[in-house]
C-alpha cells in the first residue's frame, strides 16, 4: 500500500508493532501518522456487547484484552484466492458505552472513525491507551494491508464475529492520545478558522 | 391481454427482474459511478489541507482497485434500497415482484461477495442474506419497469435526521436544520458527503424525497426549481466552511453536493429530512 500520508505538520510516519505497551501509547501524539504491524482483532457492535457482558459477569473472554488492539470493522466476504474481502472502519461512537470497561481490562489500541465520548477520552488518558482514526470508504485499498485472517470467536455473528488479523503497515492517524488531545476537534477548528477568514 | 384502458399489457418475467437486481447491486458496490469520480477529482483541486488531499487521493485510488479487482469499494455494502417504477401497462409473470427483487438481492450479496449487514432490530440476529430489501414502488404510465438499486451504508444513514418544522420557520429554518445535522455528523458519515434534503409532503414523504434527491447526478443543480438550486448552492458553500474536511481530519471539502427535492405539504407543517450519503455514493439503474 502507498503509505504516503503525512500530517498537516509534515511528520514522518511512525512504525509500531502490536501488542501495544503503555510506553508505546504514551509516545504517540494526536496527529501522528502511524503504520501498525502485527496482530489486531476485529470487533464491533454485537461482539462488544458480548465482551462487555462477559467482563461484567466475570466470565472468561475468548480473546486476551491485555495490550490488545481492536479494529472496529467487519470485512466483506473473502473472495477465492484472497486473504480477506474489503475492510475498513465503522463509526466508533457506538462502542463508547462498552469501551471504558474494555480499556480498564487491558485494551490499549482502538481503530475506528469519528469522535469518542468524554468517558472514552478520559479512559484513554487514565489507562494510557490510544484511539486511531482510519479512513472510511477505502476498503479495497485497506485490505491490501491484511496478510492473514483467522476467525477466533462468536462465529454466529457472521460479519460481526471476532477475527484476528495480521496486518502490515496499516496506515492510521492518532486521534485521541494519552494527554487528552483530540485531533478531530483541533483540525476541524483550525480549518473552520481558515475557511472563515 | 388488454387492460381496461385498452392498452396491450407487456409481460415481464420475474426472473429477468431478479437477474437485473442482482447485476445492479454487484455493479453499484464495485464500480463508483463517473459523476462521483468527477466530483471527487474536483474536490481534490479545491482541497487545501495536505492530509485532506491525501484522503481524496486514496479514495480515488481505492475506486480504481475496487473496479479492477471486483472488490467492494466499501466493506459496508449496505442496506439494499430500491426505487421501482412499474409502468401501468406492465404485467409481471412467473412470480411475485417483491420476492423476485429480494431474490436478486440475495444472489448479489451471496455471489458478489458483498457483506450481509441486515439483522433483527432487537435480537440483532443477522438475516444471513441481506434481505429484506427496502423497496419503494411506484406505478407510472407506460410499459416499462425501472429499477434503481441503492446500497446504503449504515454510518451515513445513522447521521441522517428528520424534523417537523413550523411553517414560520421557513427556508431559514430549513437551512439551519441542514447545517445542524451536518455539523453534528462531523467525521462520522465518511466525508466528503452528499447531503440529500427532502422538504414537504408528510414525515415519511420528506424522508423519501431526501433519499431520492441523492439519486440525482452529483453536482448537478436542481433541474426545475430555482429556489432549490439557490438553496443547494448556498448550503454547499456554508457546509464547506465548517472545516470538517475529508475523513473529518480538517479541510475545505466537507460535502461534494447538496441536493434537495420538494413537494407541497399541509398548511400546519413544514417537514424536512436530511439524508446523509458518504463519499461512496452508490446507485445503479436499469430500465426493462
Amino acid at each position: 500500500m502507498n503509505n504516503d500520508i503525512t500530517t498537516a505538520r509534515g511528520n514522518d510516519p511512525i512504525h509500531i508493532q502490536t501488542p501495544l505497551s503503555t510506553d508505546i501509547c504514551s509516545s504517540l501524539s494526536a496527529g501522528d501518522i502511524v503504520l501498525i504491524s502485527g496482530d489486531i482483532y476485529t470487533a464491533r457492535d454485537a461482539a462488544h456487547r458480548r465482551l462487555y457482558e462477559a467482563l461484567v459477569k466475570g466470565l472468561p473472554l475468548p480473546i486476551n484484552l491485555s495490550t490488545a488492539t481492536i479494529f472496529y470493522a467487519a470485512p466483506s466476504p473473502t473472495p477465492i484466492g484472497k486473504v480477506i474481502g474489503s475492510i475498513g472502519p465503522t463509526t466508533s461512537y457506538r462502542m463508547d458505552v462498552f469501551t471504558p470497561t474494555l480499556i480498564e481490562h487491558g485494551l490499549r489500541g482502538m481503530i475506528g472513525k469519528g469522535n469518542r465520548s468524554p468517558e472514552v477520552v478520559e479512559a484513554i488518558k487514565k489507562y494510557k491507551a490510544v484511539y486511531f482514526g482510519a479512513i472510511g470508504g477505502i476498503a479495497a485499498l485497506t485490505a491490501q494491508c491484511i496478510k492473514r485472517m483467522e476467525l477466533v470467536a462468536y462465529e454466529d455473528l457472521g460479519p460481526e464475529a471476532i477475527r484476528k488479523l495480521s496486518v502490515a503497515e496499516l496506515p492510521v492517524i492518532v486521534i485521541n492520545d494519552t494527554i487528552g488531545r483530540d485531533l478531530y476537534t483541533e483540525e476541524q477548528d483550525r480549518w473552520r478558522t481558515i475557511s472563515e477568514s | 391481454m388488454e387492460n381496461k384502458t385498452g392498452n396491450v399489457l407487456r409481460r415481464i418475467k420475474s426472473q429477468r427482474i431478479t437477474a437485473t437486481v442482482r447485476k445492479l447491486f454487484i455493479n453499484a458496490n464495485t464500480i463508483l459511478s463517473a459523476d462521483v469520480i468527477s466530483a471527487l477529482r474536483s474536490a481534490l483541486q479545491q482541497e487545501e489541507s495536505p492530509i485532506g488531499r491525501q484522503v481524496l487521493d486514496k479514495i480515488l485510488e481505492n475506486a480504481d482497485i475496487a473496479r479492477r479487482e471486483a472488490m467492494p469499494i466499501c466493506q459496508d455494502t449496505g442496506l439494499a434500497v430500491l426505487f421501482v417504477e412499474i409502468g401501468q401497462d406492465v404485467r409481471i409473470v412467473g412470480g411475485d415482484l417483491r420476492e423476485a427483487i429480494n431474490e436478486g438481492v440475495k444472489q448479489a450479496y451471496a455471489e458478489g461477495n458483498l457483506r450481509k449487514s441486515i439483522c433483527d432490530p432487537l435480537t440483532r440476529a443477522n438475516t444471513q442474506d441481506n434481505t429484506p430489501a427496502v423497496i419503494h414502488m411506484d406505478i407510472v404510465p407506460g410499459k416499462r419497469l425501472k429499477i434503481v438499486a441503492m446500497p446504503k451504508g449504515g454510518g451515513s444513514e445513522n447521521m441522517s435526521a428528520a424534523r417537523m418544522l413550523t411553517p414560520s420557520a421557513g427556508i431559514d429554518g430549513i437551512k439551519k436544520f441542514v447545517m445542524e445535522t451536518v455539523e453534528k455528523a462531523g467525521a462520522n458519515p465518511c466525508p466528503p458527503i452528499i447531503v440529500g434534503v427532502g422538504i414537504g409532503g408528510s414525515l415519511e414523504q420528506a424522508c423519501i424525497l431526501a433519499k431520492k434527491a441523492l439519486l440525482r447526478p452529483v453536482g448537478d443543480t436542481h433541474p426545475s426549481d430555482g429556489r432549490l438550486a439557490q438553496m443547494e448552492a448556498e448550503l454547499l458553500v456554508r457546509i464547506n466552511k465548517l472545516g470538517i474536511g475529508p475523513a473529518g481530519l480538517g479541510g475545505k471539502v466537507t460535502a461534494l453536493a447538496v441536493q434537495a427535492e420538494m413537494m407541497p405539504c399541509h398548511i400546519a407543517s413544514l417537514p424536512v429530512a436530511v439524508n446523509i450519503q458518504c463519499h461512496v455514493a452508490r446507485h445503479r439503474e436499469e430500465i426493462i
